[in-house]
């Protein structure tokens, strides 16, 4: 007897649970033609996320046709810690969750990492870089265990653990300071320079993005994990009742946000390549922003890790288009808000449509 | 049915002791354990400095928290009806610039101008999020990174006038009558006995919460529920503005950071109060309290001389705790 | 049979939420090849007691022992390891996931759970699709699948033919029995007396959380059953009175309700009816026939495309339930958590639609509310005692609350959207009472009921849609549960299309 709740969330992208890793013995599938368009529909991100890049790629080379090199660098040196925050965040929303508390991570492992390698040597900074790393997963974990265990609304909790790790960020480095070493800076700073490839046009910086997410959330996404992950996002109690263990999930999703939020603290020591207490409270909100635009619902169990990613490169791109275009680059906040309103707003009015069918 | 005996347990825990009284009374004395909580922060403030607790310093931590309390009022609306809004901050920072701005204008209009920005905004979250029913965390997310934006764009060009805040509304922010009244209390009372009593005792009040409690439900009884939304954002807005112009009144310096240290604690006193972040359950007074525990607790926090990031740790893990106490006390 | 043979023995659990007590001392012993009915009027605690046994909750107090071995699951994958699997009275399945991952999710094997539901009649079911687009009923059976293809020693079925058409229903009584065959147990949850009887070797009745009785269930012990469930408080039949003392009066004037070619979709076909005041029409038909939309259509919720509705003669637009509500057109919708605040007090629930419209935004004139609720309340018996949160009242206490709702307020026309499913059988004669109470003070209810026995206890005059078009009316008289089912089948309409 409802107005059809399914209408009411058709705004919402749906990138998740794609039917790629569905078990390939049925034997009655449909056409591929079928099963494309079938894609098409379920993964609008999928689709619609690159096309947008290519776009906005596009209008940039065009209104500054100088575009080179250097400027692909600095968006993938911009664009690093963002993505990962978004990608923190993807994984504690799809479970269900959300996560405040990013930017206050990232800002620990960032002064962590620089307070620490100031003066280490390129091999130590990276062991130091593996127990950052672990820390990371740690505090994670941390959250998901005060979720779980308090009972408080997630919101509430990772608003106020936010609060407790930008004061423990605060105590580590009180001002903005530390260092790393040159060669650890290089994986983010550098370009592409092996033994038998060098290319200026490949960005260290993105190969960076690149396998830190694939290293880390294709093997979640192909696994059990994910599968987990995603069913307690979409319904708790039925997860529960098909066995899941969902307490335990949800602290692993946490994890994981933990861990991409290291990566990300760690990616702002090599862009900036010092440590700064505050920095990192940006990319709680950004990152929000970016899953959003990204295609991932906030009620969880819907959406993709790509969505976000690209969605981090465009809100990096858009302001720096403007500076091309000699606009203040002060727009750049109001265009990142004015999108996200935008994005939302035209989600929700295409699903008010439909519901006056 | 054993019902008494197991609620007066739950309320002993709380050291409130008593015979057993049903759901109700343990509602209402949820807010009487709060207040011994503050009594209980100002009594430490006492210890450790003997000689603090004067009724100027009650008169100072009053004025102090009348913003927060004005923020929290929104916040509360909002709540209530199961969203937040993440914009407050933004719109009590951009309504105080755009009152310094523009008080050469005059002072009414500037004021009038401080709260357009309010509404304003408050508009346009409801409606996304009544009409287009998009998710208030992202929408005000949305809105308040925009307002922000606005505002920084609208500095640069307005470099020119020199920013200015009006002396009535110093006075609002900052002064007091009879010796030790705060002045802005007399903005801060009415609206808490209009919030108190509109909840409780008008229609519009008990269709906040019950938007917040089953908004399917509110449809089904004839209810249209985006008015309600909408004017709660709107009201939400129009709070979240007057909180801007009490606290540029008290700082005297319209910066555009004016408010964000106020973002946190604005959903921390809600919440702290007894409001349910999920919508339907909870009320002003609770605010209240918790507005007032915030303040005496950077206060405490303050005189204990703890280094900077210690203290924040430490207010964290407060709200934590006391939002932790809840669940247990309320479930 | 022995005692030793016991497969399942439960002793004297208890079960507390908050200061609601749900299960004082439920026994309940199954043997292994059983298949054993577990009754109790609403809120007896029969699925707390299945929950308890499935490790969603763990029980305050008293024994579970399976097989002689004394067991406490901490969830129910762990009940699910010892051989006990239950399919709950709401889907367990993860919306946000194709049937296949649903599948994994729950570590059981696809071709095994296709297999039975090629059983269960669903021969091509695209184990890609997602949950979310699949309609309730084969939820139900994949669910039920599921658990089958776990291979338990006692399945535990918690209401599961509520949901079901009547054919579905039918296999699933045929797997039970086969299951039962197998030397298998069954814990058969259900308000339908007469599956009950058809099906279990023995009955457990619960009331108040405390075994009462355990009793064969067999044709004939329905009153036994009956009066256990009830206790003391045995309400006699008086809907039966009604039917045997009143011919249906005749009715004439301007209909409270008019409908005339009504269509939405491919769901509702030309629907045209009307009711008079003090008429009360009822709907019978199978699940999924249109009802709901015919419904939702009248009472505001979504918009017809075709026809017009007409309230004591003028026709309405209806773009909002307040629309149909301003005209006298009430609903009360069959899942009763969708029109109700859980977290507010019966007062505020009872009183909500008086505050709906802006014009009501302003002071609330407590006293004069006051008496109003407490009018309804009263008149509809409404347990009060957990009066401050609606969630702590048992399910039919909320159902008379969605309805004390509407006297409150004041309505021309009552829709009521199977206002019994899932409730026990004092309050069904209750609300059905009320019904006839409404009715004799001037109202039209539209009725639609799932159960077809209780058409022509409650109602003067019935229509049958299938295939959302209607296909028969009758007065209540002619309206007997075999002919109700033949019409409900589309049997008699096609009887008529050939004569």
């Amino acid at each position: 007897m409802t107005a059809a709740p399914g209408k009411s969330r058709a705004s919402e992208r749906n990138g998740g649970a794609s039917d790629a890793s569905a078990p390939p013995e049925a034997d009655q599938r449909p056409s591929i033609a079928a099963r494309l368009h079938r894609f098409m529909r379920r993964n609008p991100a999928l689709v619609g996320m690159p096309a947008l890049l290519v776009l906005v790629l596009a209008v940039t080379i065009l209104v500054h046709p100088e575009f080179g090199a250097f400027d692909l660098q600095s968006l993938a040196l911009g664009a690093l810690p963002l993505a990962m925050a978004a990608a923190a965040q993807t994984v504690v929303v799809l479970s269900g969750g959300i996560d405040l508390s990013i930017g206050s991570l990232m800002a620990v492992s960032n002064v962590l990492a620089a307070s620490t390698m100031q003066h280490a040597s390129y091999q130590e900074a990276l062991l130091l870089a593996v127990l950052i790393l672990i820390a990371g997963a740690v505090q994670g974990a941390l959250n998901g265990l005060i979720v779980v265990l308090s009972r408080i609304p997630d919101v509430v909790v990772t608003l106020t653990t936010g609060f407790i790790w930008g004061g423990v960020a605060l105590l580590i480095l009180e001002k903005p300071g530390g260092g790393a070493p040159e060669g650890f800076l290089n994986l983010a700073t550098g370009t592409l320079c092996t033994d038998w490839l060098c290319s200026a046009w490949v960005p260290n910086a993105l190969i960076l993005l690149v396998t830190s997410v694939l290293l880390v959330w294709l093997p979640v996404r192909r696994t059990r994990i994910g599968l987990l992950i995603y069913a307690i996002g979409s319904d708790r109690i039925a997860a529960f009742r098909s066995g899941v263990n969902v307490e335990l999930t949800r602290i692993l999703a946490y994890v994981f946000g933990g861990l991409f939020s290291a990566i990300g603290g760690l990616a702002l020591t090599m862009t900036t390549g010092i440590g700064a207490p505050l920095a990192g409270t940006y990319y709680t909100l950004s990152g929000l922003a970016a899953i959003v635009i990204g295609g991932v619902s906030l009620t969880g169990g819907r959406g993709g890790m790509l969505g976000p990613v690209i969605a981090a490169l465009l809100l990096t791109l858009i302001p720096t288009d403007l500076i091309y275009l000699d606009i203040d680059p002060n727009y750049g906040q109001v265009i990142q808000g004015t999108l996200i309103v935008l994005v939302v707003m035209i989600g929700g009015f295409a699903a008010f449509l439909q519901s006056r069918k | 049915m054993s019902l008494p005996a197991k609620t007066g347990g739950q309320r002993s825990r709380f050291g409130l002791g008593g015979p057993g009284g049903i759901l109700p009374f343990l509602r209402r004395n949820t807010i009487l354990a709060l207040i011994l909580l503050l009594i209980a922060f100002v009594a430490g403030i006492e210890v450790a400095r003997p000689g603090t607790v004067t009724p100027i310093w009650i008169s100072n931590a009053l004025l102090f928290a009348a913003p927060l309390g004005i923020l929290g009022a929104g916040q509360t609306l909002v709540m209530l009806t199961g969203g937040i809004d993440l914009s407050v901050a933004s719109v009590a920072t951009g309504s105080a610039y755009l009152l310094a701005t523009n008080a050469s204008l005059g002072s009414v209009a500037a004021v009038l101008i401080g709260l357009g920005l309010g509404l304003g905004v408050g508009l346009l979250n409801g409606v996304g999020i009544a009409v287009l029913r998009v998710q208030p965390l992202v929408m005000t997310l949305g809105t308040g990174l925009m307002t922000e934006g606005v505002m920084v764009v609208y500095s640069q060009k307005m470099l020119a006038s020199e920013p200015r805040v009006p002396e009535f509304i110093q006075a609002l922010g900052a002064g007091k009558v009879l010796g030790a009244v705060p002045l802005d209390l007399f903005l801060w009372a009415p609206i808490a006995i209009a919030m108190i009593w509109g909840l409780r005792r008008t229609g519009f009040g008990r269709l906040t919460y019950a938007v917040g409690d089953n908004r399917q439900a509110c449809e089904l009884a004839g209810v249209r529920v985006w008015q309600v939304l909408l004017v709660d954002y709107v009201l939400c807005g129009f709070f979240a503005a007057l909180a801007g112009l009490v606290l540029v009144g008290s700082t005297n310096a319209a910066d555009l950071s004016l408010a964000d240290v106020y973002l946190l604690p604005s959903v921390a006193a809600v919440i702290i109060g007894g409001t349910s972040i999920l919508g339907g359950r909870g009320g002003y007074a609770g605010t209240i309290i918790g507005a007032l525990i915030l303040t005496v607790l950077t206060s405490l926090l303050t005189l204990l001389d703890a280094p900077e990031p210690i203290k924040q740790i430490l207010y964290g893990a407060i709200i934590l705790l006391l939002a932790a106490a809840y669940a247990r006390l309320t479930d | 049979m022995t005692e030793a043979s016991s497969l399942l023995e439960i002793r004297d659990v208890g079960k507390r939420f908050g200061s609601v007590v749900a299960l004082r001392a439920a026994s309940l012993t199954v043997r292994a090849g059983e298949v054993h009915a577990l009754m109790g009027a609403n809120g007896a605690g029969k699925s707390t007691l299945v929950k308890i046994l499935t490790g969603v909750f763990a029980a305050d107090g008293g024994t579970v022992s399976l097989d002689g071995k004394a067991k406490a699951f901490r969830s129910p994958a762990e009940a699910r390891r010892a051989g006990i699997v239950s399919v709950y009275q709401d889907p367990a399945l993860v919306p946000d996931l194709t049937v296949a991952q649903n599948l994994r999710l729950a570590r059981v094997s696809l071709p095994a759970v296709l297999d039975h539901l090629a059983d269960l009649g669903v021969g091509h079911l695209d184990h890609a699709s997602f949950i979310r687009d699949l309609p309730y009923p084969i939820l139900r059976l994949i669910d039920l699948a599921r658990a089958l293809a776990s291979d338990p020693k006692i399945l535990v079925l918690d209401e599961i033919t509520a949901a079901l058409p009547a054919d579905l229903s039918e296999k699933v009584f045929r797997v039970v029995h086969s299951w039962r065959e197998r030397g298998r147990s069954v814990i058969f949850i259900s308000h339908r007396m007469a599956e009950v009887s058809a099906l279990c070797d023995r009955a457990t009745v619960l009331r108040d959380g405390v075994t009462v009785g355990v009793t064969d269930p067999a044709r004939g012990s329905e009153e036994r059953i009956v009066s256990l469930m009830l206790g003391s408080e045995v309400v006699k039949a008086s809907a039966e009175a009604h039917r045997a003392a009143e011919p249906s009066p005749r009715f004439a004037g301007v209909p409270a309700l008019e409908v005339r070619g009504l269509r939405y979709g491919h769901r509702v076909n030309d629907v045209s009816f009307s009711i008079h005041p003090g008429e009360v029409l009822g709907v019978a038909a199978l699940e999924g026939q249109g009802q709901d939309e015919l419904f939702d259509c009248i009472a505001g919720v979504r918009r017809a495309e075709a026809g017009s509705i007409l309230a004591d003669g003028k026709p309405l637009r209806l773009r909002h339930p307040a629309d149909a509500i301003r005209a006298g057109l009430v609903l009360v919708p069959a899942n009763r958590i969708q029109a109700l605040l859980p977290q507010r007090s019966i007062r505020e629930n009872v009183a909500l639609p008086m505050v709906r419209g802006i014009g009501a935004w302003g002071p609330i004139a407590m006293t004069a509310e006051r008496r109003r609720v407490d009018e309804a309340v009263q008149r509809l018996r409404v347990d009060t005692r957990a009066e401050s949160e609606l969630r702590r009242l048992s399910g039919g206490n909320q159902q008379k609350v969605v309805i004390a709702r509407w006297l409150a307020s004041g309505f021309q026309t009552l829709l009521c959207f199977d206002p019994t499913r899932g409730i026990d059988i004092g309050t069904k004669r209750q609300i059905y009472a009320l019904i006839r109470d409404l009715a004799a003070a001037g109202s039209a209810v539209l009725l639609f009921t799932s159960e077809l026995p209780e058409i022509p206890l409650a109602c003067d005059r019935t229509i049958v849609l299938f295939g959302g078009r209607i296909v028969a009316e009758m007065p209540a008289s002619a309206a007997d549960e075999a002919t109700l089912l033949r019409a409900a089948h589309g049997l008699a309409a096609r009887a008529e299309a050939l004569a």
